[in-house]
């Protein structure tokens, strides 16, 4: 555990009401759990990760790479969102082919690659598939196939299961942890549920109002009662 | 359901707005059918109606096919700079056309593009030899896409700033250049729309009087409309007017029914409302390529808008708002706008709460169901007979009986009335929906009714939409051209009127200034029409 994947250093951004500022450092290869109050600030370090925003000070580096002035698609990053991460009129066989080309200029053994990805995720022979008759679930394994073949070693995830019933949860949560196992990329992933966090990640970024104030191994962070906004979080208030 | 005898009394009056509707109309068709009957068809199928039809066809699929094609990289360009500065000014030009009377804004191309306008001068100085002339079907194309063009562009615009944010995350983070972009996420969304809008502008176009009237240059670049106009102004040739109006109105029943079944109507819609971030609208080149679109686009909406106020500006405007016959020409139009206004806002008001009565019993009837069914069609019936169809029945309906002039206001109001019914029922209907859904059972169970009811309850909550309605129906009562042309004398000068035949006697200078008035007004009285242009607040439950 020596690389450091992701390393924000002194970011800082200001919006019409809030300023935000983020110092981590994320070792390579973890499942890291990004947890927080909404309005705390998760999408934006996100956004900034990804090249959807441009802070207005401090450095991004994944993989130690400097991020400044390199566009989204020149990141080393790939994104899934909570939905509408397809496009509803493409099957989706197209869909994965962006991750490809994003000109979708695709030959034979590239669409072997798509079948290959959507087997992973276990959608074999849904390429000709719209979107609209999927559910969600199907949906966001399709993003994932996508994900697959894009080959980027830090995998965003915003909220990836939230539009999702508990059955779907588990099995998405199981499939995340497979593909890490094989890929051995690094995943951050934003969520709202403790059970995703206990089960899935190796370490965890906590936010409150615009800042990390947290950033622990799994056990460390679930023993902490030092905070408050965790201890809500946890639910610990309730167990007393 | 609540309130039985005023609901009875409510039912009544429209039903009586109804027949009325439906009267007027069907003697505009008995008196046009009953007078093809004595002339005989013979007239029917000559070479001149076939000219005028493959004219009318035509020009509207140019101008469809060239405000589409030239509203696309607009619209593009728009949703792809989202935030830059005028940004909302040049969205709010692009809305101005809308409001601008016909022949106001044939006028204002006139300014730029004829033969005394700023495009021919500069080309003479060039040295060119042949200037470009503005009327025939040049001229008919560039009026037509000065309108639609913007409609085109916005409604496309709202399509594109539909499509979910992620969207643009994911093609950024993928890569997706602006091509790839353009194949496969805006092109699907526009090609989705452009029936609707294809559809809606060919109307407009294949409908259009005032333009073509103007712009067209004698039998060889005239429309339906206009030569509907010219047989009974001109030739007085009734059987040719017959026969055109009944071509009129197969080819809007046509139309009407093409749109119904192919193409869902396009809507503004509403938006999420936060600025979208556009990855690929950052690069130097497409910054480049949208703007050089939008500055055309500025150029070509707005000039004709500055031509008008430069040279209405230039006319003598004192002595103009001094002279009797303005003053006429003013009276006569709000004696005709406000009436035609007032009916066509409470027709449509009351048969918005007739219907929504009639369909809230628990047992609806085959009557009833009927009834709900023809209000609803009846307040677009102005677009099966278009206004010159409906003035050339009542002009040949009323002559025997004396002088067309003694009945002429009656008819242009009533006509007046009808073409504003699709609009106000368009802003009413949304807002009067939600207010029941609101306030109906509560003012029912608290036996709030009547003119308390209007009072305390209707009133404050629906006085903001049925102003907006009266200010949009006045704002096309007061610019129309069609209706009045028929039967404008001396005794029935309108604004339009005045301003029409003054450009017919070549006093220029007193048409620019008229036409400066009178696009005032109206632009006025349509953007207090639409100011509040977005879905009430709070949809019904």
């Amino acid at each position: 555990m020596t690389s450091l994947a992701l390393s924000l250093k002194d970011v800082k951004l200001r919006f019409e009401t809030t300023a935000l500022a983020f110092d981590c450092a994320v070792p390579a290869g973890q499942i890291v759990a990004v947890v927080g109050a909404s309005g705390s600030g998760k999408s934006t370090l996100f956004n900034v990760v990804a090249g959807f925003e441009t802070p207005e000070a401090g450095e991004v580096l994944i993989f130690g790479e400097d991020m400044a002035g390199r566009m989204p698609a020149e990141r080393p990053v790939s994104v899934i969102f909570q939905e509408n991460n397809l496009f509803a009129h493409l099957d989706v066989a197209t869909n994965v082919g962006f991750g490809i080309s994003p000109s979708l200029s695709l030959d034979a053994s590239d669409r072997g690659r798509i079948d290959e990805a959507l087997a992973r995720v276990g959608l074999a022979g849904f390429g000709k598939r719209l979107p609209p008759t999927l559910s969600g679930g199907e949906r966001q394994r399709v993003a994932v196939a996508r994900a697959l073949v894009r080959h980027r070693p830090l995998l965003l995830l915003d909220e990836p299961f939230a539009a999702l019933d508990p059955g779907m949860r588990a099995e998405m949560r199981d499939l995340i942890v497979d593909l890490h196992g094989e890929e051995g990329n690094t995943i951050l992933m934003i969520t709202h549920h403790p059970d995703d966090v206990k089960d899935l990640a190796d370490g965890v970024l906590f936010l409150d109002q615009g800042r990390i104030v947290a950033h622990d191994a799994l056990d460390r962070f679930l023993a902490r009662r030092d905070l408050a906004a965790i201890n809500r979080f946890l639910g610990n208030d309730e167990i007393r | 359901m609540f309130g039985a005898s005023e609901n009875r009394m409510t039912i009544a009056a429209a039903a009586f707005c109804l027949g009325g509707i439906l009267l007027f109309v069907g003697l505009a068709g008995a008196a046009l059918l009953a007078q093809s009957g004595e002339s005989g068809a013979n007239g029917l199928f000559d070479a001149y109606i076939w000219r005028v039809t493959r004219f009318t066809l035509l020009q509207a699929g140019l101008s469809t096919g060239l405000s589409i094609l030239f509203a696309i990289p607009v619209s593009r360009a728009l949703a792809r700079q989202a935030a830059f500065p005028g940004r909302i000014w040049l969205l709010r030009l692009m809305a101005l056309p809308l409001g601008l009377p016909a022949l106001v804004a044939a006028l204002g191309l006139i300014e730029i593009w004829g033969r005394q306008g700023f495009l021919n001068k500069g080309l003479t100085a060039l040295g060119l030899q042949q200037p470009i002339s503005v009327y025939g079907l040049f001229g008919i194309l560039l009026a037509h896409v000065f309108f639609n063009m913007p409609l085109a562009a916005r409604l496309m615009l709202a399509g594109l700033e539909r499509i979910p944010g992620e969207y643009w995350r994911t093609a950024a983070n993928l890569g997706m250049g602006s091509l790839a972009i353009f194949r496969f996420v805006e092109w699907p969304a526009i090609r989705g729309l452009l029936p609707g809008i294809a559809g809606l502008v060919f109307m407009l176009c294949a409908t259009s009087f005032t333009l073509v009237l103007t712009l067209g240059g004698g039998p060889a670049a005239s429309t339906i409309e206009v030569a509907i106009y010219q047989a009974l102004r001109f030739d007085f040739d009734p059987p040719r007017a017959i026969a055109l109006s009944a071509l009129q109105v197969v080819l809007t029943a046509t139309l009407l029914l093409v749109l119904k079944f192919l193409a869902p109507s396009p809507e503004e819609g509403e938006t999420s409302g936060r600025v979208i971030r556009r990855f690929d609208g950052l690069s130097r080149l497409s910054r480049f390529a949208d703007g050089t679109w939008l500055a055309v686009a500025l150029v070509f909406v707005g000039l004709p808008f500055i031509a008008i106020a430069t040279s209405g500006l230039q006319a003598d405007l004192r002595r103009l708002v001094g002279e009797p016959a303005f003053h006429r020409a003013l009276a006569t139009s709000a004696a005709i706008a406000l009436p035609s206004a007032a009916i066509s806002v409470a027709m449509a008001a009351l048969m918005i709460r007739a219907q929504r009565l009639v369909l809230a019993r628990r047992h609806r009837g085959m009557p009833a169901r009927l009834f709900a069914g023809t209000v609803g069609a009846s307040t677009s019936l102005i677009l099966l007979v278009p206004p010159v169809v409906l003035g050339a029945g009542w002009f040949l309906l009323v002559r025997p009986l004396g002088d067309v002039a003694r009945f002429a206001p009656f008819v242009v109001v009533a006509i007046n009335a009808l073409m504003a019914l699709p609009f106000v029922h368009r802003v009413l209907a949304p807002a009067m929906a939600t207010h029941a859904a609101r306030t109906e059972r509560l003012a029912a169970s608290l036996g709030i009714a009547g003119l308390h009811r209007l009072r305390w309850i209707d009133w404050p909550s629906l006085r903001k939409p049925l102003l907006m309605a009266l200010s949009f129906a006045l704002a096309l009562s007061l610019g129309d051209l069609g209706a009045v042309a028929l039967f404008g004398s001396q005794d029935l000068a309108t604004l339009p009127w005045l301003l029409y035949s003054r450009m017919g006697s070549y006093r220029t200078a007193d048409a620019a200034g008229l036409a400066l008035l009178l696009g005032l007004i109206c632009l006025v009285l349509t953007m207090l029409g639409t100011a509040g242009e977005k879905p009430p607040e709070g949809r019904s439950a």
